[in-house]
């Protein structure tokens, strides 16, 4: 297989000038990753710092009413409130140890942005973060946050004023600040080697979930299932399971409203495999190749394309890429509210909301794990707005 | 000799700089930008860019990612750059050059692109997102119909990395003279004459600087040997037709 490149999809599609930076990444991955000071390191921030391990949690009400088990596992629960920070701290101590010492990120919901300033400030590095001007609007309170944080913020007016136009600012200021600056990609997509640093920072998710089922049922579960958005989540669970040929895995991407025509994020599901953010991955995009804004209730799955790694999984036939709706996200959202007494972010109540909207599809008796990749509060607002409360 | 390079180098052997304007397709209007090209052919350039335009332009400053985005509002597309230049072909002196990001010319196919762009009379591509390394379907696509993919290089572009690039590229190379996105700057970095000298050991092609240029004082400063062959310029360019000045006027103070 070519070098950065799952299948067909991946590579790194970015102006020469930031070659150098993502070779320099590269070698760092190699050299400084599998150390024995930079695992240490990195394992005592993950415990004692973010909270790991999460717990995996059994939904007994939900079960019962299912059919089958339905398992949880609860990175809702991390420092920060979603998995983000699995990846954040990795990426900010590797920068670290790399001689850099400050932080740029892109942030859509502003999860990731959080995180990567909560990272940057134990870590003593200075940091800055794009973020489109309409989704700072939306999102003030995770704006206040990074500033409290010790974070700049910079409103991205360029392009459509979102997750993809900071997506491209961050990586025009890579240009000029590559030099003293790691670029703290939040999700497993971009150009090579972000996939593979993003997965392998986010593969705690999985490991310790399988472990855990073992431990706490004896056996895999039959089904392990997911939200993809740029899909670091997915990709951080699924990784552990992949190569066991017994589990089904589902990813679920977000379909918006579901009314015809409407904005979506689905990217695998309904777009076309091009070029963005420096990889060849499926994007949603128009006949011209120009791309094509997204839209979905939950800000984190908002994005037109996604991780090359999904793409391959799913050419591969590995994985099925489903969709859930809004308002299928909604019931999930409030279900797990008054069941299981847990308020996930609407992220992860994509992920639920297949399960529970095509609970029939599901073998009576199995077991069902879904990465709860984030907590709630974050959505009240909109929550509440949508349901008129 | 590749076309491209020979009109570079047919400005040199007249003693002067050789003049690559860049502009948006569709800049400042659909109808005009036509106009545009013709004034800046018939002023003097030896190259034009054509900027094909792109929702997501990665390697733009403000001024460019402006007329792309109002480019495309005005439905401007590669297939209408086609047919707009089809329409016209033989009318250019200047060598012609396409300039935009891999996703739509990858949606076009890079095949049928090949010869549509060789069949309308364009002479060369530069795309800012296709490093080497992931160039080697468009090189192929391109040579096999006598285009040239001009590579990219900058000041962080190590003699290593030049040197992939001047084993498979003609016509010529284009420096990048700041670490940074296009758009005017006052002066030159200091490091440009690093890359410049660097660019001038490994590559036998002629060479274009771009990126920050605004005025040909600018050049004046470098020493006499690391002078580019050529000068690129588009945001400065862009913001004089924008304030409603004459296209050839831009030309005249570079050819003056």
């Amino acid at each position: 297989m070519k070098k950065g490149y799952f299948g067909d999809f991946g590579g790194r599609f970015v102006p020469e000038l930031l070659m150098p930076p993502l070779m320099e990444l590269e070698e760092a991955m190699k050299d400084i990753l599998p150390s024995e000071t930079f695992r240490k390191e990195l394992d005592d921030l993950l415990k004692n710092y973010a909270g790991r391990e999460t717990p995996l949690t059994f939904c007994p009400g939900l079960s019962e009413k299912l059919g089958f088990e339905l398992w949880l596992k609860r990175e809702d629960l991390l420092h920060t409130g979603a998995h983000k920070i699995n990846n954040t701290l990795g990426q900010a101590l590797l920068a670290k140890h790399m001689g850099k010492t400050s932080l740029i990120a892109e942030t859509g919901a502003g999860q990731h942005g959080v995180a990567t300033a909560a990272a940057a400030a134990r870590l003593g590095m200075k940091c800055t973060v794009y973020m489109g001007a309409e989704d700072a609007e939306r999102q003030s309170a995770n704006v206040r946050r990074m500033r409290l944080l010790g974070a700049d913020v910079v409103a991205v007016e360029s392009g459509s004023r979102t997750l993809k136009d900071a997506i491209n600012a961050a990586l025009r200021a890579w240009i000029s600040l590559q030099k003293t600056t790691h670029y703290c990609f939040g999700t497993a997509a971009g150009p090579y080697p972000f996939p593979d640093l993003v997965r392998e920072f986010q593969s705690v998710i999985g490991r310790e979930a399988r472990a855990q089922m073992l431990e706490r049922t004896g056996s895999l579960p039959d089904y392990v299932v997911a939200a993809v958005g740029g899909g670091s989540n997915a990709i951080g669970m699924f990784s552990a399971f992949v190569p066991d040929a017994s589990v089904k895995i589902i990813g679920v991407e977000a379909g918006g409203t579901g009314e015809p025509g409407c904005m979506h994020s689905a990217a695998i599901n309904l777009g076309r495999p091009g070029v963005l953010h420096g990889e060849y991955t499926m994007l949603l995009q128009d006949d011209d190749g120009q791309i094509l804004p997204s839209g979905s209730i939950s800000a984190g799955l908002d994005y037109p394309g996604v991780g090359p790694e999904h793409a391959h999984l799913a050419a591969a036939g590995r994985v099925k890429y489903a969709v859930a709706y809004d308002h299928e996200a909604l019931d999930a959202f409030q279900t797990l509210c008054r069941v299981e007494g847990i308020l996930p972010a609407l992220e992860s109540s994509h992920a639920l909301a297949y399960v529970l909207a095509h609970a029939g599809d599901f073998e009576p008796g199995s077991r069902v794990l879904v990465n709860l990749s984030g907590r709630g509060d974050k959505d009240m607002d909109i929550v509440e707005k949508a349901l008129g409360l | 000799m590749h076309i491209l390079e020979k009109k570079i180098r047919d400005a040199a052997a007249e003693g002067r700089t050789a003049l690559i304007p860049f502009v948006t397709a569709g800049y400042p209007t659909p109808e005009t930008f036509w106009n545009v090209v013709t004034e800046l052919d018939a002023a003097g350039s030896d190259v034009i860019e054509i900027g094909v335009p792109f929702s997501d332009p990665v390697a733009d400053g403000p001024v460019v990612e402006a007329a792309s985005v109002k480019a495309l509002e005005n439905g401007v597309t590669l297939h209408g750059i086609i047919e707009g230049l089809r329409d016209r072909r033989g009318a250019f002196r200047a060598g012609l050059v396409l300039m935009g990001y891999m996703n739509p010319f990858l949606q076009y196919g890079l095949e049928k692109l090949a010869r549509d762009a060789q069949e309308v009379g364009v002479h060369g591509l530069i795309v800012p997102d296709l490093p080497y390394d992931e160039a080697a379907d468009m090189r192929a696509a391109l040579s096999a119909h006598g285009l040239a993919l001009i590579p990219l290089v900058g000041p962080n572009t190590s003699e290593e990395r030049m040197k992939l690039y001047a084993d498979v590229s003609d016509a010529y190379v284009y420096v990048v003279s700041v670490m940074g996105t296009t758009g005017e700057r006052k002066s030159l970095p200091p490091e440009v004459t690093d890359v410049l000298s660097r660019a001038r050991r490994v590559f036998s092609l002629p060479v274009a600087l771009g990126f920050g240029l605004r005025a040909p004082g600018q050049l004046a400063m470098l020493p006499d040997d690391l002078r580019p062959d050529a000068a690129v310029f588009g945001s400065a360019l862009l913001r004089h037709i924008a304030e409603g000045k004459a296209p050839a006027d831009f030309i005249r103070a570079w050819r003056a």
